[in-house]
């Protein structure tokens, strides 16, 4: 917090900051007014449509094209993150708070992870997920969707989880709990909004996810809408699907403003947790 | 094994030599509860990447094409001469090298603007925190959709500004829209990341230097950058690893076509549809060695403090 003085200061920070909205959100407002273009509307480059219609949201949610992988994305990105929160959790609790041989190695074996290339995973992912018939299923994703959420959870929780007074549990133990019981009943909970931060960070990340999607799948009973997208067909043939792409862009950014306006503070806090500290 | 941890519990103040039975004791609870509570993470991230990282290995030295199943034969290290040897290979390198070494910096000097404004600012400091979080946010396909469309001649708003010209039609000019669509993307992290760091320098310093007659260039470089330097390390290692194993926005925007296709592209290319397993995977072990030198490089080389080592030291 640095004293801002003078007027001109003033006007320069502030459309310094004029700036960066705008910035941030003429690509997306873009998107939303191409959304909302009629078929000839698009082909007119102006940022307010010519002819608005719903046409475009209508198409995508009224097959299920669309509307499976959609629930697809969510289905599979709560799931992976709910295990992926619990397991780094518990991980997290032992490297913040416990005194164990190996911990230096799961916390190198995080870090590898975290700066993985997935690509490098793709090729033998994809044959042993063929031969365990997990290709083209939810669990196919879910499950490297936890392992590149747990390098990422165990990172931000052990931050949070380092800030939880740790005298309470010593009472709780005193108390005649269990090291388990007093992890559930006195540090579980107050290490919710660390939690919280965690699994929105983690579900973000599957959300987001397209190589695994497209690589690990091949119809929409597991695709996601990240991948669908890629194979929306246009009015015919010859056409390209600008206005239905445009509209699916839409309906998978609206979540992540919604998670950003409410949690702007703890997303922030959790992204920078893990990184910087010391 | 416990008798003299008996005789003296029930003491909680002890001298460290007669408590040290009792606290090997606790310890060894410590420890079996510590392997518990960490094996179900390290069990599914074994499987998940340890596991296929050895399968890549063993898969680059045989010869392996879906559409030839009988024709699976070891072939040693002939796959890795294929790809060391290839145009495709070096071509694909450079691009990957190019769009993260421009993406990078790039961003790394937007980000600390960033970090500045969004420090400085008194109004409206949540309102440019909210907005930049949404390039972040964003899913990359989304946005690159967005990109492509304000691109492409005779109907994107970038295109018409720039005289209809069709810049994802040629190399260089792809690659740079690639790179500005990265940038878009990453420099709300990247700010992010500073302005953690930037929060660290002392208030009292920069004012100290000013009454000293320091100008305002003169603070930046000699006070904040140096104090800064491990956040700004850490943050570029990790822009830098992240960088290169750019996929989605290529995929997208181009293709990969007119050789503007990355490491990650070419290896999915080899996958799916050249549907070469054993190349594929030698070209997985490649980047994956590449993304192992980087992380060297800026560990050793640049002395960055491995993310994580301050969890270690505790």
């Amino acid at each position: 917090m640095a004293a801002v003085t003078t007027p001109r200061q003033k006007v320069g920070w502030g459309s310094a900051n004029f700036v960066v909205i705008a910035l941030a959100l003429i690509p997306v407002l873009w998107m939303v007014s191409l959304s909302f273009k009629t078929p000839a509307a698009i082909l007119d480059p102006s940022f307010i449509p010519a002819s608005w219609t719903w046409g475009n949201y209508h198409q995508i949610l009224s097959t299920s094209q669309f509307l499976r992988p959609l629930i697809n994305s969510i289905g599979i990105g709560l799931i992976a993150t709910l295990i992926a929160v619990v397991l780094a959790s518990m991980a997290a609790y032992a490297v913040a708070r416990l005194r164990f041989p190996g911990k230096s190695v799961l916390i190198g074996m995080a870090l590898l992870i975290a700066i993985f290339p997935q690509i490098a995973l793709v090729t033998p992912l994809f044959n042993i997920e063929r031969s365990l018939g997990l290709f083209n299923t939810w669990p196919g994703l879910i499950i490297p969707y936890v392992a590149f959420g747990l390098p990422l959870g165990i990172y931000t929780l052990s931050a949070f989880f380092r800030e939880i007074p740790w005298e309470l549990e010593k009472a709780a133990k005193v108390d005649g709990a269990t090291p388990f019981q007093a992890f559930i009943r006195v540090i579980a909970p107050l290490a919710a909004p660390g939690m919280v931060t965690t699994a929105i960070l983690v579900f973000l990340a599957c959300w987001n996810d397209f190589l695994f999607a497209i690589s690990f799948t091949s119809t929409i009973s597991s695709r996601t809408a990240p991948a669908a997208m890629e194979y929306f067909s246009g009015s015919s043939q010859f056409t390209v699907p600008t206005g239905p792409i445009a509209a699916a862009a839409v309906v998978i950014t609206i979540p992540i403003i919604i998670f950003v306006l409410f949690f702007q503070r703890r997303i922030v806090a959790g992204l920078t947790s893990g990184a910087v500290k010391g | 094994m416990s008798t003299t941890a008996e005789t003296v519990a029930g003491t909680t103040e002890q001298a460290p030599k007669q408590g040290k039975r009792q606290l090997s004791e606790g310890a060894r609870a410590e420890r079996r509860l510590g392997w518990l509570l960490c094996a179900p993470a390290v069990i599914v991230m074994v499987a998940v990447t340890a596991y296929p990282v050895g399968y890549a290995i063993y898969l680059s030295l045989e010869r392996y094409n879906l559409e030839l199943p009988q024709d699976i034969k070891f072939v040693g290290l002939s796959n890795y001469g294929a790809v060391l040897s290839s145009p495709y290979w070096w071509q694909a390198l450079k691009v990957t090298v190019i769009i993260t070494v421009f993406s990078v910096a790039i961003t790394l000097v937007l980000g600390m603007l960033l970090a500045m404004v969004m420090h400085r600012t008194l109004f409206g400091r949540g309102t440019v925190r909210t907005a930049s979080l949404i390039p972040y946010g964003i899913v990359t396909v989304a946005a690159a959709y967005g990109w492509q469309y304000a691109w492409t001649p005779g109907q994107g708003y970038l295109s018409s500004v720039f005289n209809d010209s069709a810049p994802l039609t040629s190399e260089v000019k792809a690659i740079a829209v690639i790179i500005l669509a990265e940038i878009w993307k990453t420099t709300p992290f990247m700010g992010l990341l500073l302005l953690a760091g930037l929060s660290l320098v002392p208030e009292d310093l920069q004012k100290a230097a000013k009454v000293d007659g320091a100008t305002a260039w003169q603070r930046f470089t000699k006070i904040t950058l140096p104090l800064m330097k491990p956040a700004i390390l850490v943050a570029l290692l990790f822009r830098t690893l992240d960088s290169f194993r750019i996929f989605d926005n290529i995929f997208i925007l181009t293709q990969g076509a007119n050789n503007t296709g990355s490491v990650s592209v070419l290896g999915y290319d080899n996958l799916f549809n050249a549907l070469n397993l054993g190349i594929g995977s030698t070209i997985s072990v490649l980047i994956f060695i590449c993304v192992a030198i980087i992380a060297v490089l800026f560990i050793k080389g640049f002395g960055t403090a491995a993310p994580g080592t301050d969890i270690e030291a505790r």
